[in-house]
């Protein structure tokens, strides 16, 4: 330290961990090596999105060499129990399908083998049989009375449904001014880590015991759900967790169902066995934000001052409630006014079912889904009153005085000046040069627009939230649930050198340095002298339910218990050197690597000597301070009490302050958007390192404009998903992410050890809707669908043409087409043709196994493909509504590793100066794994197989055969 | 995402190469760069019996250039020819929309002709200055039009036993203009609409990608009062289709306005 009373906490020191990060020395995951005799997984998935199963051959792959284990459903049943839902409902939660499918990339089977090239050459030979079924991915129409049904023990899809009503919200809304409702729906999307999940899993008979390796990151009350699962008591299941993390942004608390999968294999195979998730796995199948449809109302003065809020929240968890869903509905509870003093709150929760992926944890978690209506209505509220949208802000903010502030639903506001912020954001953002500069534009008939938004950043969960899911009476029956524990640990070794270990995984907040800063500062060290150890082994580590790296608890919680476990071990330190100083304890100074009288630096001993005293000459010491220093601390802050009989829930412990604006630019002609200046003010309470603090607002922020302008997990009607790569889910680059100007106003915590709160996932809450409001402005939209797509805005900009044609019909997505072929031969030859069955299948490009199963009938395997893709497929094909010689109906289905598809086409022949033109009209729908990861060129592909049928056909019926060839046929030889 | 089994060929000359696309058929396929076949493999869209890597034939790697024409080999990396002082400008302001500097500094312009996407920039620039693609086989050599080689989506006029061994591009004329320009999500995601448009003294010739199956030229007349409707017509004439990402009415759309811009731009280049 340059001079006392300097600290390093609050600095931007450069950090440990990225010189390894940096130079490829990472240690992922992969990174870690496998015990000998490790085998290697790979999952075969569903191509529908709801299918019954009906047979699966799996005889083929388990003969193929190297393959050492085939697992289904009734395979894992049988050694495993359903995945605890944490609604009551009647409902199985398997992580692999049992007799149904219900979302495409679901587990099927699990092929275990020597390696993983093996492993999906024997997912090729496993042939399952499906018998698809409706398929719903709507939120709204899954609640339809005639809507499929996901779960037939719920009786419907709907898993949960329960209301709140704080204050006095009928009164409100019945002397209000003016009611003013907005209806969104959020779409879904996810914040796609790098690295994607791996596990590596053991059983030990002997024991009866898992040894876990996997890059979860918590929470680890999933320890005690994968134990239950596995059928063993948590002291035999193991869970460790790697140094490094790839990323994750919640994302990789999903991983916990294939830990439950891979365990299994791994005792079904006696051998330890290794999954890595890909990427096509990944965006398919491994955990994405829920998707919500809302109708928020408000009540609301003329003057623009809310008084009251109904909330009706629908929320779409997917195929599944998986643990912790549906928290993702109830993370926000406490803060359902946002940043307002709103003191009438109604709100109606229920939670669906659809043939979708299953929600989990992602940056944000149920932040963007509020704010965007509460946001979205704020600007609604001025534009309908007339006012400034920043009026409407400014007079419902809470004020400062009321700090700390209790809202509506229980959250308890630590600490903030949410004014003043605001104001400073205006002022050093250049609010007054945005509006001259959208005023210049609107001149020149450009597409300016300026968006606000106000939001509150909650962080450090309060376990006990998700329990306002039940009636308080199901509450009173489970036990009260609350608290946020945090743990950390120190200790000094033989030479006196200081280790810290905490019970959370770090995924990119920068641990070893923080928690080195935070620790040299109470010790009087260095930070470069601290060691920060960061992977997790549940069989030693101190831990708890709340351990792991989620809730933007690692500044808040973490360490702030680091620092609490330092201050622990700094009294010890000052017990052991005080009799040597000649002074009392409360006199000994830590400091530049020493402990030294308070006011006498030269009465000093060097911190090793007395850290290491204990190790080496303990009989010196009094007994209660003898043992080896090694302090383990534990926090759960007070306020978070479990949920009331009023349903009042203080969600989280800290809740920052955002205040963002934006001035965006929609072009003209193709309707992008583009982000020209964008502001962002934070309130995190104490900044422990500014470095760190923009890094995490610059990654949000760069998610949240994913999220605004490119992502979205897409489903196609039938179930179908269609954003299987990178191609189609657009993550923004380097290019499309502009730098946004970070702002801070600091209003410490009181209730952290460090005065510190979550910054990490602010902007997933706050950026999207204030894209929305911005583009809003711009073109006068009165509604905004995330994400902005070009094609959409331009639509709005150009109007409808009316010598358009007809776009795709909502809720089909079927390729049509058309087209015709010339064929000198005459028609009745072609007929011919068309009804012979080996002639048929001559024409079927790649065809071979032929059988005829009626005189209309045929199925064949067939080879397919469009350029360098090709794939076998049994086809089907059937003959209908014959009119010789002039019409028929061709109906075909095809099924193969690369998708399927069925389509009908209308075939007519019609003679033409002696010769005959072949006409055809199509559809056809095409689904699975080509639908997923090459839905770009679906139609063309499609037209091109068809092409090559109708071609066929014509060479078939009018053959340029060698000479050689027409003279034995015309002797009569050969076919 | 592992590929099934092939067979690696790494040809050491050009006839090595075209012997093994002779004795493979259809079980063969070249790879060059790499960059649209490894991913096809990797997913198993593709399962080549055997690949033949022709990037150790030197003689392929080469680019020349005469007076006329610009022979580009099929060993020539999309970054290495964007790297070349005094390119032709249209390929030149084409080459950075080609996917991203990764992919660009494996991936060969012969290959991106030879996949044939609907979007891909190469071949609509190929097909704008009406260019030549030279295949060859163990047999034969024979040079086919741009215009005429690509025939649908990833489908062109190359037999099975034929690799292209080069790509031939006019070299800029005097008196002609060139402009460019490219709509996408984000920049290096496959084009919603691609322009490349050619202004000359007698009129100006429009290419339009990432519409159609595969990449299609108009000739325009000079006078642009009739812009409007021969842009209509021909944004129609290409049978757009909705995708996730744009809808057939903006890319008609895009083909009516940015096609406009990109001639406009082409015609003011000319002097």
């Amino acid at each position: 330290m340059d001079s006392p009373g300097d600290k390093w906490v609050g600095q931007s020191l450069p950090r440990f961990e990225d010189a390894a990060l940096l130079t490829g020395r990472g240690r992922y995951f992969d990174d870690c090596g496998t015990p000998p005799g490790t085998l290697h997984a790979a999952i075969l998935r569903s191509p529908h999105g709801h299918a019954r199963i009906e047979s699966i051959e799996t005889s083929a792959a388990r003969a193929l060499p190297g393959v050492a284990a085939i697992l289904t459903g009734e395979d894992i049943r049988a050694t495993t129990t359903s995945l605890v839902v944490g609604v009551k409902a009647p409902m199985e939660c398997w992580p692999i399908a049992v007799e149904r499918v219900r979302y495409v990339g679901e587990p099927v089977v699990v092929v275990v083998a020597t390696d993983r090239y093996v492993a999906e050459d024997a997912l090729d030979l496993i042939e399952v049989r499906y018998t698809p079924l409706p398929a719903v991915t709507d939120p709204v129409t899954a609640l339809a009375p005639d809507a499929p049904v996901l779960h037939e023990g719920l009786g419907g899809n709907l898993a949960s449904e329960r209301r709140f009503r704080y204050g006095d919200p009928e009164a409100a809304f019945a002397t209000a001014a003016h009611r003013i409702a907005i209806d969104v729906a959020y779409p879904r999307s996810a914040c796609t880590p790098i690295e994607c999940y791996g596990v590596l899993a053991e059983y030990d008979p002997g024991e009866d015991s898992y040894d876990v390796f996997a890059n979860f990151q918590g929470p680890f009350s999933i320890h005690a759900v994968i134990a239950r699962a596995l059928r063993v008591p948590g002291n035999r299941l193991r869970l460790r967790t790697p140094p490094d993390s790839g990323g994750s942004f919640g994302v990789k608390q999903g991983v916990f169902p294939y830990i439950v999968l891979m365990a299994a294999a791994a005792r079904a195979c006696g051998r330890p066995v290794k999954w890595v998730e890909d990427r096509l796995e990944h965006l398919a199948a491994s955990s994405v934000a829920t998707n919500r449809v809302t109708r928020l109302e408000a009540a609301v003065t003329a003057e623009g001052l809310i008084t009251a809020l109904d909330w009706d929240q629908l929320e779409d968890c997917g195929a599944q409630l998986r643990a912790p869903e549906p928290a993702t509905l109830y993370r926000m509870h406490g803060n359902m006014t946002g940043a307002y003093a709103i003191r009438n709150v109604a709100i109606r929760n229920r939670v669906v079912l659809t043939n979708k992926a299953p929600t989990g944890l992602n940056r944000g978690f149920g932040g963007p889904q509020v704010y965007f209506a509460l946001e979205r209505l704020v600007q609604r509220i001025a534009i309908t009153l007339g006012l400034n949208p920043l009026d409407v802000i400014r007079r419902n903010l809470v004020p400062t005085s009321a700090m700390p502030y209790r809202t509506a639903s229980g959250a308890l506001l630590d600490s903030g000046d949410y004014a003043t912020a605001m104001e400073t954001a205006l002022r050093d953002g250049n609010h007054a040069a945005l509006l001259a500069k959208r005023d210049a534009a609107r001149a020149e008939g450009r597409h300016y627009g300026i968006g606000y938004t106000a939001v509150v950043e909650p962080s450090v969960s309060n376990m006990g939230y998700i329990t306002a899911v039940l009636t308080p009476a199901e509450r009173k029956r489970a036990g009260p649930k609350n608290g946020a524990q945090a743990t950390a640990t120190i200790q000094c070794d033989a030479v006196g050198s200081v280790s810290v270990h905490v019970a959370s995984v770090p995924q990119g907040q920068g641990h070893r340095t923080v928690l080195a800063q935070v620790v040299a500062d109470e010790l009087g060290l260095r930070p470069q002298d601290i060691r920060v150890v960061t992977e997790i082994d549940t069989a030693k580590d101190a831990w708890s339910i709340a351990s792991g790296n989620y809730a933007s608890r690692f500044a808040p919680a973490v360490a702030g218990v680091a620092r609490i476990a330092a201050q622990q071990l700094r009294a010890r330190l000052a017990r052991l050197a005080a009799p040597l100083l000649n002074v009392p304890p409360e006199d000994v100074v830590l400091a530049n690597g020493k402990l030294h009288a308070q006011g006498n630096a030269d009465n000093a001993l060097p911190f090793a000597r007395v850290a290491s005293s204990p190790h080496w000459a303990p009989g010196t010491l009094p007994p209660e301070d003898s043992a080896p220093l090694r302090e383990t601390a534990w926090w759960t802050p007070p306020e978070l009490t479990a949920p009331t009989e009023a349903d009042e829930v203080n969600s989280s412990l800290c809740h920052g302050f955002i205040f963002d604006f934006c001035g965006v630019e929609v072009d003209r002609i193709t309707g992008e958007t583009r982000i020209d200046h964008y502001v962002t003010m934070h309130d995190c309470g104490t900044v422990l390192h500014p470095g760190m603090v923009a890094g995490q607002v610059t990654g949000g922020f760069a998610h949240a404009l994913g999220a605004a302008l490119y992502e979205a997990h897409s489903y196609a009607p039938d179930g179908s998903f269609e954003t299987g790569t990178f191609a189609d889910y657009l993550v923004p680059t380097s290019m499309e992410v502009p730098a946004p100007i970070i702002l801070h106003h600091e209003s410490p915590s009181p209730f952290t050890p460090l005065g510190a709160k979550g910054v990490g996932e602010g902007n997933c809450m706050s950026t999207p809707v204030c894209i929305a409001n911005a583009v809003a402005d711009a073109l006068g939209l009165h509604d905004v669908t995330l994400p902005l797509l070009p094609a959409t805005l331009a639509a709005h900009l150009h109007g409808a043409k009316p010598n358009a044609p007809a776009a795709t019909p909502k809720g089909e997505r079927l390729l049509r087409g058309e087209g015709q072929a010339r064929v000198n031969a005459p028609r009745e030859e072609l007929w011919a043709l068309l009804l012979d069955p080996d002639a048929l299948m001559a024409i079927v490009p790649g065809a071979h196994g032929i059988q005829r199963t009626s005189p209309t009938d045929y199925t064949a395997e067939v080879t397919l493909g469009i350029g360098p893709v090709k794939g076998r497929y049994r086809v089907a094909l059937a003959l209908s509504n014959l009119d010789e010689p002039h019409a028929l109906t061709l109906a075909g289905s095809a099924q193969g590793a690369l998708g399927f598809g069925q389509g009908r086409g209308h075939v007519t022949l019609t003679e033409a100066d002696g010769a005959t033109i072949i006409a055809y009209r199509y559809e056809a729908a095409v689904g699975g794994k080509v639908a997923s990861i090459a839905g770009r060129l679906l139609d063309g592909a499609t037209r091109v197989v068809i092409s090559q049928f109708f071609a066929a056909l014509a060479r078939q019926a009018a053959p340029q055969a060698p000479w050689w060839q027409r003279l034995l046929h015309r002797l009569g030889f050969g076919a | 995402m592992k590929p099934a089994k092939f067979d690696y060929v790494q040809a050491e000359t050009l006839d090595e190469a075209l012997a093994t696309l002779r004795a493979e058929g259809e079980g063969a396929r070249i790879i060059a760069g790499g960059q649209s076949l490894l991913p096809m493999l990797n997913m198993r869209l593709a399962r080549p019996a055997v690949l033949v890597d022709i990037m150790r034939i030197a003689t392929l790697a080469e680019a020349t250039a005469t007076n006329e024409t610009l022979r580009i080999g099929a060993a020539v990396r999309q970054a290495a020819l964007q790297a070349r002082p005094n390119l032709h400008p249209l390929l030149a302001a084409a080459l950075p929309w080609v996917g991203h500097a990764q992919t660009r500094s494996r991936g060969t312009l012969c290959g991106s002709v030879a996949h044939a996407d609907p979007s891909a920039e190469i071949p609509l620039v190929l097909l704008a200055l009406q260019g030549e693609i030279l295949l060859r086989s163990a047999r034969r050599t024979r040079r086919v039009a741009a215009a005429e080689f690509f025939t649908g989506m990833m489908q062109t006029a190359r037999h099975e036993d034929e690799m292209i061994e080069a790509i031939s591009i006019p070299q800029p004329r005097v008196g002609e203009g060139y402009a460019f320009r490219e709509v996408g999500r984000r920049h290096g995601d496959f084009a919603i609409v691609a322009c490349a448009a050619v202004a000359h003294a007698g009129g100006v010739r429009l290419a339009i990608g990432g519409v159609a199956d595969h990449p299609a030229a108009r000739d325009l007349p000079a006078d642009s009062a009739h812009w409007p409707e021969a842009l209509d017509a021909f944004a129609h004439a290409l049978e757009a289709r909705d995708d996730l990402h744009a809808t057939a009415t903006y890319r008609r759309q895009l083909v009516r306005k940015l096609g406009r811009q990109v001639m406009q731009e082409a015609a003011a280049c000319r002097a």
